[in-house]
């Protein structure tokens, strides 16, 4: 820790600039931003923005990590630029890049096209047979029940978790790790029967299969949902499942 | 989605790079993952001089000494000392990752990772003193 006196009074960023229009390549650019020891990097980022090149594009909503739209590579790893402190990366240069293995739109900002396509297709909602009418109420959980699933409902959809899996850099077409986390979300709530429904996605070719417990994914997330865990414990269900369906006559569903 | 975007006025035009066949040195966590899958080859190396040494065991005493023998040959003791850390590389990484994969819950309560992984060691215990009591008596 250094003492007050000593802080340096600015921090320099090696920010990723991609203007299609204008170059094929991404290049680097730094940038000077006065250092604050309560600053984020993504304060740092909207600073510039708002004083130095107003052309600088990038992400960003709540500034409290409740949105997840401010994910970056913050010196080669997957943050929340609103929760990276710069105190965290002195004396800098901060290098700040657009988040790994997803196509760069613009500077900073990543297509996210991939990752939405793949959550809708694990149905992430309550799959019912038939809606309960309004007049019997609400559909009722213990705090047990409760407890099973939410941890992976904590998910705030930032796609860290996949700039960190090297399996979705090598493997595109790879469900991932939120996805996988959000429909076991939805496998292990109690007012659910879509596994069923989930289960040929999932276990299917570009599915938990894919994935080689690197880990990496549960380490980066920002809220402890560990996709890491839920693909794994997924595992163990698919694998009862096929073992189920193969072995036993009657298993077949 | 795999469909490629074609620059135009209105669409933009992305840049995707490339993973590279290096991608596992680029962070030290990456590489202690690819080292942890190699270390499979070296449970498949003990794997398959076991079942080696069973058929030397049923071809009779001499196939077997003549085994024995080979095993003591210096080179064979260095391979076995590599294959011997990277096992215990492999063992204990993945008792640790257990916990990960296995979530068990006594009385609603979801058990401590902590339980899990010494469960793992414990077992890891009792069975190493199985076989070192089995050899080593008499
Ligand atoms: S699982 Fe975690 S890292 Fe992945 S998208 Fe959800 S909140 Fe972000
Ligand atoms: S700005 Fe919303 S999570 Fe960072």
């Amino acid at each position: 820790m250094g003492s007050r006196e000593k802080l340096p009074p600015t921090v320099t960023l090696a920010v990723t600039r991609y203007r299609p229009e204008e170059e094929s390549e991404p290049t680097l650019q730094t940038y000077e931003a006065p250092y604050r020891k309560d600053w984020v990097v993504l304060d740092a980022l909207n600073y510039i923005k708002d004083k130095v090149d107003g052309s600088l594009s990038f992400r960003w909503s709540c500034r409290m990590g409740v949105c997840g739209s401010c994910g970056m590579m913050v010196n080669g790893e997957p943050k929340l630029t609103c929760a990276a402190f710069l105190s965290d990366y002195l004396p800098g240069p901060i290098r700040v890049e657009p988040l790994q293995f997803f196509p760069i739109v613009r500077d900073l900002v990543v297509d996210m096209t991939d990752f939405l396509h793949k959550l809708k297709k694990v149905k992430p909602w309550v799959v019912r047979e038939e809606e309960r009418p309004l007049s019997e109420g609400e559909y009722r959980q213990t705090p047990e029940q409760l407890d099973i699933y939410k941890q992976f409902s904590m998910c705030i959809n930032c796609m860290l978790c996949y700039a960190a899996c090297p399996i979705y850099g090598l493997e595109p077409g790879f469900v991932g790790p939120a996805a996988i986390a959000l429909a076991q979300r939805y496998n292990l709530d109690s007012r659910d029967i879509g596994a069923q429904e989930r289960l040929d996605i999932l276990s299917g070719k570009d599915g938990i299969w894919e994935c080689t417990f690197v880990g990496e994914c549960t380490k980066v997330c920002p809220k402890n949902v560990d996709p890491a865990g839920a693909i794994q414990q997924y595992k163990l269900t698919g694998a009862a499942h096929w073992f189920k369906s193969v072995l036993l006559p009657w298993g077949r569903k | 989605m795999s469909a490629e975007a074609h620059y135009t006025r209105y669409h933009p035009q992305w840049y995707r790079r490339r993973v590279s066949v290096w991608w596992w040195l680029q962070s030290w966590r990456y590489t202690k993952f690819v080292l942890r899958e190699l270390t499979s080859v070296f449970v498949a190396f003990f794997a398959v001089i076991t079942l080696w040494q069973l058929r030397a065991l049923v071809d009779g005493p001499q196939a077997y000494t003549q085994f024995v023998r080979g095993l003591k040959s210096s080179p064979l003791v260095a391979v076995h000392g590599v294959a011997f850390l990277f096992v215990l590389f492999h063992s204990i990484s993945w008792f640790h990752l257990a916990p990960k994969a296995m979530v068990m819950r006594l009385r609603g309560k979801r058990v401590p990772d902590w339980v899990i992984v010494g469960l793992n060691y414990f077992a890891w215990l009792i069975a190493s003193g199985t076989i070192a009591w089995l050899l080593l008596r008499g």
